[in-house]
Parts: structure tokens; C-alpha cells; sequence
């Protein structure tokens, strides 16, 4: 799947994927995809709710062995 | 327009100091306009250096400790330096932010810190103690802001 931007959370416990997750969207333009992959097992719910409650989109969901790998959209403003 | 989060921040432990912080910086990422009021032992939380945060296992008996300790043990001098040392290695070991960078998160996101100033005043502290970027207020100043807030917590 195509992207933007990479962000590697993976290691990083709760709150950090999400704040890394926001900073990286943070330095994307509008409507681009950020890569993000994590190990927290709690980032699954997470991710959909940070999504639900920004208005980004998430597009897609992989899950690796113990890494979880997000593409999300951001928002068109 | 954004949502709002109040806290009040009234525990200054290493265990307690995560709340607000995950909380504040959380609710950042997620757009709310966030205010953290930091009273009585949470005063501390503010303070340049935050390294010496401590937890202590004595009347915490949910506390999970690697062998069942009785409470005069706890009481021990040191016990507490070295429940805090294995805490801190846990917390490193386990990916979980230290306080510092949390911290930092929630400055950077616009979080607003609020100092309560009778505190500051009770126990004599002085405000180059505290890091930049604070104010200082008391109870009508929180409430300026809660009032308005969608969530309102005290930790």
C-alpha cells in the first residue's frame, strides 16, 4: 500500500504510539496516507478510536507477529 | 470548536504524576484544548527536576512486588529508593514514557499548566523552582476553565 510518511512506534507503550502518530500527520499535508507500525497491543482500539475522534481515516490494518502496522489519511482539513 | 479537558492534579508520586500527563497529552492528540491544575503534592509535578519522583510500596498493597513483603519491612530506609529504582527500570523496559517527556509532550501540544499559588505559598516554594511556561492561579481560575469543560477530572 502507498504512503507518504513512516512512522516506526514499535517498543512504545501507551500514550506514545498516539502522540507519535499525531506528530507524524502533524508534518503531512491534507488527504496524505502516514505509515505507522506499533507493538502495543492496546494501539488496535486506540488507533480506531484516535480516527473516530479526529476525523482521519483509517484505511487499512496489518497485523504482523506482534507488529501492527496502520495507514491512515488525514483529514482534508 | 474543540472539545475541553480539566484536570486537577493533586498527587505527586511517580505513580501518580502519569495520569494527567497520559490524559493531557492524549487528549491533545485528539484536538481537546486541555488545562491541568496542579494542587497541593501535584505541585510538584512542576518542577525543573522531576527526576526524583518516588513511589513507595508502604500502604500501597496493590503495589505488585516480586516477593510478598510485610508492611514493617516496607519501612525499612531504602526499601522506598529501591521500589522506585525497579519501578523506573519496569517503566524503560516496558516502552512507557517517562514523565519528562510527557511532560514536554503536553507543552508542546499548548497544555496549559496552572500552579496553585496557595501551595506555592504553604510550603514556600519559589517559582524559579517551577519550569517556564506555567501560570499561577487559585480554585476561581480552574473554574473559569471547567466550567466550560466537557470532562472534568481530579487525580
Amino acid at each position: 500500500m502507498e504512503f507518504d510518511k513512516e512512522v516506526d512506534a514499535k517498543n512504545l507503550n501507551c500514550p506514545l504510539p498516539i502522540l507519535r502518530c499525531k506528530k507524524g500527520l502533524s508534518e503531512l499535508e491534507p488527504n496524505k496516507t502516514l505509515k505507522i507500525m506499533a507493538t502495543d497491543p492496546g494501539s488496535v482500539k486506540d488507533f480506531q478510536a484516535f480516527c473516530k475522534q479526529t476525523g482521519h481515516e483509517l484505511l487499512r490494518r496489518d497485523e504482523d507477529g506482534d507488529v501492527f502496522t496502520f495507514y491512515i489519511r488525514k483529514r482534508s482539513n | 470548536m474543540a472539545k475541553k479537558l480539566a484536570l486537577i492534579a493533586s498527587k505527586g508520586s511517580l505513580d501518580w504524576a502519569y495520569p494527567p500527563f497520559i490524559l493531557a497529552s492524549t487528549a491533545s492528540a485528539l484536538d481537546y484544548e486541555v488545562q491541568i491544575f496542579f494542587t497541593f503534592y501535584g505541585l510538584t509535578l512542576l518542577k525543573k527536576d522531576v527526576s526524583d519522583l518516588k513511589v513507595s510500596p508502604l500502604g500501597n498493597p496493590a503495589m505488585p512486588m516480586p516477593v510478598p513483603m510485610p508492611n514493617f519491612i516496607q519501612m525499612v530506609p531504602g526499601m522506598e529508593s529501591m521500589a522506585t529504582m525497579m519501578m523506573k527500570q519496569k517503566i524503560a523496559n516496558k516502552g512507557v514514557a517517562s514523565i519528562e517527556e510527557l511532560r514536554s509532550a503536553c507543552l508542546e501540544a499548548g497544555v496549559k499548566l496552572i500552579a496553585c499559588q496557595m501551595t506555592v505559598d504553604l510550603f514556600d516554594f519559589k517559582k524559579e523552582d517551577f519550569i517556564d511556561g506555567i501560570e499561577f492561579g487559585g480554585a476561581a481560575t480552574f473554574f473559569e476553565f471547567a466550567g466550560e469543560s466537557d470532562v472534568n477530572l481530579f487525580i
